[in-house]
Formats: C-alpha cells, structure tokens, sequence
C-alpha cells in the first residue's frame, strides 16, 4: 500500500508526520511512501534527504492524497489554505487516516471524517497499557514539551539554574516548581534537574511520588489525602477542600520559586486553573511561568494561549506549539510511534494494513471505521498504575516456618546428643577416644567453613578435595600387607589418591593466583 | 624412632589442614591457606613414611610419582569453565580410594581383634565402603553429566523411590549378615554384593538430578568423600584421617545447605531429583507481553551512557566461554567512568563460587564481584543491568507468584534497575521450566544470540 505524507498546514506547524529515518523502515514493512514537497522543510529534512531514503516526493497535495491508501499526518485535518477545502473532503471511501484527531473536543470533525466513509486512527486515543506504549504519541510529545518548556523558562529566566561560587560571590540556585508530574513534568524535573536547578513537584496522585523523588526531585505533600488517579493513569477532578489546600501550598511556594511549570490536565475537561492572578504576582520579579496547559485554557489565570506575555516583571509562557518547536526530534518520535501502528496493523510485512477491532490497542486508537464512528472505545480494563502492593500474609507464613525450623534444629540437637550417649552406651572405649576427636574435628570444621567467603566456594571445593587425599595414608599403611591381594588393592588407591593430593592442590593454588584485585 | 612423633606430626597436619579451610574466608589469606594445607599433607605423608611399619619405598615413590603427575598434569592444564567436572572426578577417586582401603583393610591379615572390637571395625568397614562406593558412581554420573557425555536431564525410572528403597534395605540385611559372619571368607560375599548394590545406587541417584542442581550435587558429593576418609579412619584407628575427613565433610555440608538454602529448596526435595518435569507441566502462570529486541550496538550505546552497570552471570557465560570478552568489556566501560560490578547468585553456573572461579580467571577484579546480599539493596539505583545466560536466578515470578514452582526462592532483583538487558539464546524457558516475566517487562530489553558472539559485538560497538 502506498503511504501519502502530507505537508501539515496548520498555521505555525513545522512537524512532518514521518522523518526521513521511518522510510526505510517503512519500505521493510512493504509500504511504499510518497512526500509532499517541501513538507519537511520546516522541521529541517530536505526534499533531497527524502528522496535520497526512497521516497517519491509528490508536487500536488490532491494527487498526494487521492494517490495514497493511506495518510499519515500530524494535526487534525482542517482548512487546506491552498486548495481552500477542508483536508477531510481529500478522504474517500478505503482509505485510512493515521493523525492526532482529538475526538473528543470536536465532534464536528469526527463527524466530517465519518462522512468520507474512510478509517480513521487517532495518535491521541492510544490506550494506556504496557504493550501500546510504543505507539503512545502523546507521551513522545509531552516528554519534549516538558524539556522545551524548561529551555523557554531557562530562556526568559534571568538567572543561573545551577548554585556557583564564583569569584564574585555566590550565587544560589534557582528553585523550580513542577505541577503535575506526569510524562512532560517528569521530563521537566529531569531537564531542570540536569541543568542544576532545586525542583519540587506536586501531583494529586500519590503513586508518582516514588517517579519523583527517583529523578532526584522533592514532592511536595498536602496534609490531606485524597487519592487523585483516575481511569487510565491519569488524574481526575478533587474535591473543593483538597483544591483549596493545594492553592495554599502553590501560594506559599510561588514566593519562594524563581520558576514555576505547570503541566496539570485531566482528559476531557478545560485545564484546572491553580494558579491564579494574585498568586503569580507574589512571584519575585524575573520569575517564570511556563504553562503547559495552555491549550486547554492554561493552569494559570494570566495565561495567553499560544503568547509569551509579561506582566509586572513576571514572564508568562502559554506556547502551545512546543513540540513543533522542536520540529526534527518530535517529528523523529513521532514517526517512530506511527511506524510502530502500522507494524501492528500489519503483522504479515506484506505492505497490507487490517484494521482488527478485536485487538485491543488497534480497536481503542480506531475512532471511524470505514464511515462509521467508533469513538468511544469500550473503557480499558487494565490501570497504567503500579499494582497494589502484594499482600502480607506471605511474610506471616515465613515467620511461622522460621519459628517451626528454630524447634527443628532444637530437636535435631536433641537427637545428636541422643544418638552421641547411645553410641557411648555400646561402644567399647577404644573407639569412643576416636569418636570424641570425629565429633570434635565435625565442629571445628563447622565452625571454620561457615567462614569461607561465597566468592572461594570452588577453590574451597578443590583443596578439600585435596586434603581428603588423606585417604593416601590408608593406603600406605596397608600396602605392606602379606597378602598379595592386599597390597594390590592398597596400591591402586595408592595410585589415585596421589591423583587427588597433586591435582588438588595445584589447580586451588592456579585459581587463587588468579583472584586479583585492581589497585 | 620415639613413639610420639608420629602422633604428633598428625596433631600438626591436623592444625594447618584447619589452617587452610580457614584461609579460605579471605581473598587475601587464601593463598596462604593452601600452602598450609600442602604443609600438612607433605607432614603427614612424610611422617607416616618413616614410621617403621612402612616399607617398599620403591614402589610407594613409583606410585606417588606417577599419580601425582598425572594430577598436575590434569590441574594445569583444565580450563576453568570445566572446573566441576574436575573436582567431580576427584571425589570419585577419593570414593574409589575408600573402597579399595575399606576391602583392603578387611582382607588384611595383619589385622585381628575380638568380640565387641571387631564387631565394630566390621561396621567400620561396612560404611565406609557404602560411602565410598556411593561418592564413586555418583561422583563419575555427576562428571558424565556436566562434561555431556550424559544428559543432564533428570532420568526417572518407574518406581524409582521404591528402587532406593529396596536397595537400602537390602543393604541393611547384607550389613547384619556381615556382622554376624565367623570368617573373612563367608563375609566377603555380603560386603562385595553390598558394593555393587552401593555402585548402582550412587548412579541411579545422581541420574535422578536435573543440571541445575549440580551445585547441591557437587557439594554433597564432597561431603560424602569427607565422610568416607573419615570411616577409613575409623576402621585403621588413624585419627589424622578422623579429622580430615571430618573437616571435609562438615565443609561438603555446610556447602549443600548454603545451595539448598540459595534456591528455597530441601536437601531431601533436590536428592530425590525429578526437579522441573512436573513444573513445567503446570505452570501455572502464564506470562503475556512482548518482548522488546535490541541490537548490539544499541546495548553499546546504552552501556556507554550509563552511570553503573551491573552485570549478572549465570551457567549460559560459562557455556559460551563469554568470560573474557565480558572482562574486556569491563574494562573498555571502565576506561569511560562507568562503575560496573558484578552479581553472584549462590547457585549460579554448576557448582558452588564458580562464577567467581570464572571471572577471576578473566581477570576481574575481585573487588567489584559482589554477593547477592550486597548487591540486591543497589538495584534501583542502576542505570544497566546486563543479564548473561542466566534465567532462573533472576526470575520476579519467585517473589511476585505465590504459586510458581521457584516461589520463595532468594533472586537478583534485576527488574528493579531502569534498564535490563537479557542476553540470550533464544525465549526459552530456562532450567526450572518457568516462565521469566522479566523478559516481558518494559524495561527489559533482549539481545538475542550466543553470549561470547554478542558481547564481542557491543565490544566493536563501542
């Protein structure tokens, strides 16, 4: 099947849905692909480098789309400026659309792609669950905007991340707050960590805590609880007295931080506003805030989608375009994503897609299916979140098993002691003189061997082996014998217990020689 | 020549063979330990050659000679990855050894005593020569199977308890009748048909024991030579003997415990074998996923940038002679500032330390190999974990799965790092028929192939 890359034509976007990277790796799956020119200009791959990966590149948007069985793109179709038509008219009947669609915040546009009666898979509506997490687009561009957004914060911030000691003087380092800490906070706490900076980080969710600190950030704790993860690993809405409580930490942390990130969204709900006007302007003058949540209307109050403002020395980040930002490395990730769908709509490699509904990956991210709406998939059954802890009666059976092992080395004590005066009672003293230096040379070796580091087990092995050539003296001592038969016998062990003294000694002594220590 | 000397050479012998067990608990000390222990052989072999009961030097020097050639020869040439098949063999002669003595001892006519006295050098002679005989046959059937001439997995015959059962009961008549014999002749006959009956049992045995449990095997066959020297000193009244093959016997046990222990398992449960067969039949999980697949050159990629790594070993870098290129590799990291150190697992490759035997040989420091108690608490803080043909040892299911046949079972908490990459033959599934979850999880990686050709690989890589 042949795989159309159209130029995206949303205003500002410099994304392309496949970089030059993919197309190998397409072409191995049995897809050919076809690029528009000049579509990946903006995100710095040239014509030149798509052709020279096995690209076609195609002039005409119309033959690109009416050529290709599949589309892929970045941005949810919408009014082709050139050819003034909505993007959604180039779908026809059998094909397949593979783009971020948002279904869920513009029916308008699902219902549009419907009427094509073509597929529509949607990059956005990859379920949450371990074996998707390679298709999982979002997360590929909530990790950059988190990195972005700390290089804009860093940008308009006028200060050091890092604390120095410099010559002329000291300088502390800057404080960061990360407000919600999910893939792009996550990816925050790293970039802004990594560059020296104290971060803190807030989430409703407690489990992420542990995600957190292991990147080396402080979370923040109400003194309240109230667990905030909702369906599908992400957050959902709190209630009026955790809202309340959580304002006053942001209050209280707004004056102390010199940058502050918010990143906070909860599926298919505007942005809640955490931040609000009086709190920013409690800020000290130079701070930043970047937020994330711009496009859903922003986390702080004094948020401009898609603008840098500045208000009373504060920096106010609301870009909403920071992956594109980042054109070449989203478009790369992005592309892997797609690459990965198409493997599993294509298990055969045979360039050939099945749309298999009863898949769960391929059903959840599969919103119109040949004209028909699918969207909203059935709920996912399984939470991204980490499993509960396992149950405790495990460590209850072992303490019972070690309490009932204490009784048994008791018993078995009691038993060697029984059998040692037992044997006492029947043997005559001559052997009893040789049992006591047995019973003794048993616990010295005991004693002495449960010393050996685990590291000398095996040489530990071989010099045993060696020593308990000892047996050579039995043979020395009955190799004297009248009888012939005898003295046989006693040779031959002879013989193979020298075997053992040598050989065991010297291969312990070649292993030991090679034990070393690096100085 | 005075009469005490020769106890007292023995008293010495015995000191420094202690000596040298106890060396053992350092590296440092190590080397030393075994100069003691050469110290008390050639004392007590010297010692017991001047004792005037001892003549016939020529042949006693022939014989030594040609032994002991043969075993250096052996000892400087075996490479290390057959080391248990080394010491598999030694034991088998030191078992063969007690049976000729023990026979020996029987026949000879220098020997006579009385009523209660001869009743128990009888008995003596008896159970050494069982021992013997077991350590013999068991200890070649271990040999065969860790060299390949046989197959390492367990052969259970029908009925095979039953077997044992019926061979230790006859045992038992035989030894009654031994006892009561009223002459060297008419007891020969139970004391040989006793010996075949014990050569057959030490093979069966050991045929009933999978691969993996080699390490329990090893060492029990240790402590078996142990206690057969010492039943030889029981029956020649020779305390040196007594002492010695007690310290090798204890020192045998407390090895197969540590094993048993390191794989949540009875000593009983592993001697009665059959280890796997019924695991596998029901596992009772079933794991699902996928597994994500990695190049060489990216695990280079992903062992460059790393801040530590921590390498795992298991029998599959024994198997593929991986010990150099992974010590070269561990150079190589070095050299770039990555921390790397190792992790043993008790039980991991075919006899107890042979992992360590291994990397010493590669020339690895000792320093950076580490126990499984000193590592497991450093996971979460790796950046890499690089897994080596290892399966079993670094299962999550034994502390995940309450029901997983390896449940309970001490592990290397390998999934707790960021990364872990799994060097591997192919998916399966590894000695105790169980399923890895760890393969499956997200942040495991596989590298498929055989261990030396990959790590060779990463090694042009990098």
């Amino acid at each position: 099947m042949r795989i159309g890359v159209p130029r995206e034509i949303f205003f500002g976007e410099r994304r392309i849905a496949v970089a030059p990277d993919s197309v190998p790796l397409l072409a191995q799956l049995g897809f050919e692909v076809a690029v528009e020119r000049g579509a990946g200009t903006a995100a710095g791959f040239t014509d030149g480098v798509y052709s020279e990966v096995g690209a076609t590149l195609v002039a005409s948007p119309i033959e690109l789309w009416s050529s290709a069985e599949i589309i892929l793109k970045v941005r949810p179709p919408g009014h082709h400026p050139d050819l003034n038509r909505d993007e959604s008219s180039l779908l026809s009947a059998g094909k397949t659309l593979i783009s971020f669609i948002w279904p869920g915040q513009d029916s308008e546009l699902l219902a549009r792609l419907a009427a094509s009666g073509a597929t529509v898979l949607a990059m956005d509506a990859v379920p949450r669950i371990s074996r998707a997490q390679k298709l999982d687009a979002l997360s590929s561009m909530a990790n950059i905007a988190g990195y972005r957004a700390v290089v804009e914060a860093a940008a308009h911030c006028g200060r050091f991340f890092t604390g120095q000691v410099t010559a002329a003087g000291k300088i502390p380092p800057a404080k960061v707050l990360i407000i919600g800490a999910g893939v792009a906070g996550l990816a925050a706490v790293g970039a802004a960590g990594g560059m020296g900076a104290i971060v803190r980080a807030f989430d409703t969710r407690p489990e992420v805590k542990e995600q957190v600190e292991s990147m080396g950030a402080e979370f923040l704790m109400l003194d309240f609880s109230e667990d905030g993860s909702g369906e599908g690993g992400y957050a959902k809405v709190m209630s009026e007295e955790f809202i309340a409580a959580e304002m006053k930490l942001f209050a209280e942390q707004a004056r102390e931080v010199d940058i502050i990130i918010t990143t906070a969204l909860i599926p298919g709900k505007p942005a809640p506003k955490l931040i609000l006007a009086d709190t920013a302007r409690t800020m000290k003058p130079g701070s930043v805030i970047v937020d994330l949540a711009a496009e859903q209307g922003g986390n702080c109050e004094l948020t401009q989608p898609g603008e840098v403002i500045e208000i009373g020395g504060i920096t106010v980040i609301g870009l909403t375009d920071l992956p594109s930002r980042m054109a070449a490395q989203s478009s790369q990730l992005y592309g892997n994503n797609v690459r990965h769908l198409l493997a599993e709509l294509c298990p055969d490699k045979d360039g050939q897609i099945d749309v298999n509904m009863e898949d769960e990956v391929i059903r959840g991210v599969t919103v119109v299916k040949n004209g028909e709406i699918t969207w909203p998939p059935p709920p996912p059954k399984i939470a991204a979140a980490p499993p509960t802890p396992l149950p405790t009666t495990p460590a209850t059976t072992t303490a019972v098993k070690q309490k009932s092992r204490g009784l048994g080395t008791l018993a078995a004590l009691m038993v060697a002691v029984a059998t040692i005066l037992g044997v006492g009672a029947v043997a005559p003293a001559s052997f009893m003189a040789h049992f006591t230096v047995f019973v003794l040379a048993v616990f010295v070796g005991w004693q002495v061997v449960w010393n050996v580091t685990p590291a000398l087990h095996t040489p530990l092995m071989s010099v045993t082996n060696a020593i308990s050539g000892i047996i050579i003296i039995g043979a020395l001592l009955l190799i004297d014998s009248d009888s012939a038969l005898v003295a046989t016998l006693a040779g031959v062990a002879l013989l193979i217990s020298s075997v053992n003294v040598s050989g065991g000694f010297l291969v312990t002594q070649r292993m030991l020689h090679m034990f070393r220590k690096d100085t | 020549m005075p009469a005490g000397i020769i106890p007292a050479a023995y008293i010495a012998a015995s000191i420094l063979f202690i000596l040298s067990l106890g060396g053992l608990s350092h590296q440092e000390s190590a080397r030393r330990g075994n100069l003691f222990g050469i110290l008390g052989m050639l004392l007590a072999i010297g010692a017991t050659l001047w004792d005037g009961a001892v003549t016939g030097y020529t042949l006693i020097i022939v014989l030594m000679a040609v032994g002991g050639a043969a075993g250096a020869a052996v000892a400087s040439r075996v490479e290390m990855t057959a080391m248990p098949q080394l010491v598999a063999m030694l034991h088998s002669f030191v078992g063969l050894a007690a049976v000729l003595v023990g026979i020996g001892s029987y026949l000879d006519p220098g020997t006579q005593f009385t009523d209660a006295e001869k009743t128990v050098h009888d008995a003596e002679i008896f159970l050494g020569v069982l021992i013997g005989a077991v350590t013999f046959t068991g200890s070649i059937a271990a040999f065969g199977k860790l060299q390949g001439v046989i197959s390492s997995s367990p052969l259970l015959l029908p009925g095979r308890h039953l077997i044992n059962l019926a061979i230790g009961l006859t045992c038992l008549w035989l030894g009654y009748v031994f006892l009561g014999a009223d002459s060297n002749a008419s007891g020969m006959w139970p004391l040989l048909l006793m010996t075949t009956l014990a050569l057959v049992f030490g093979v069966h045995m050991v045929m009933a024991i999978g691969g993996a449990d080699m390490p329990v095997v090893i060492s029990m066959l240790n402590s078996y030579s142990g206690w057969a020297a010492a039943a030889t000193g029981f029956m020649l009244s020779n305390d040196l003997l007594i002492v010695t093959g007690a310290l090798v016997g204890s020192s045998g046990a407390i090895l197969s415990y540590i094993m048993c222990r390191a794989m949540n398992r009875r000593f009983l449960a592993v001697i009665l074998g059959g280890f796997g067969t019924t695991a596998s039949s029901s596992s009772a999980t079933e794991v699902t996923g996928e597994v994500i697949a990695l190049s060489a050159p990216e695990t280079a990629d992903l062992l460059a940038t790393a801040g530590s790594v921590v390498i795992v070993p298991g029998y599959g870098m024994a198997v593929a002679h991986a010990q150099h290129p992974v010590s070269e590799l561990t150079r190589n990291l070095k050299q770039r500032g990555v921390e790397v150190r190792f992790a043993i697992h008790p039980v991991a490759g075919r006899m107890p330390g042979h992992m360590n035997v291994l990397l010493a040989e590669a020339k690895v420091s000792y320093d950076i190999v580490l126990e499984m108690d000193e590592i497991n608490v450093d996971f979460p803080q790796t950046d890499v974990v690089l897994v080596i043909g290892a399966n079993d040892i670094v299962n999550p299911a034994a502390q995940e799965v309450p029901d997983s046949p390896i449940a309970g079972m001490p592990v290397l908490e390998v999934w707790k790092a960021e990364t872990t990459v799994v060097l591997k033959r192919s998916m399966a599934t590894g000695y105790a028929g169980v399923d890895n979850p760890l393969f499956y999880r997200e942040n495991t990686r596989m590298l498929f192939g055989d261990a030396k050709e990959s790590i060779e690989q990463v090694l042009t890589a990098l």
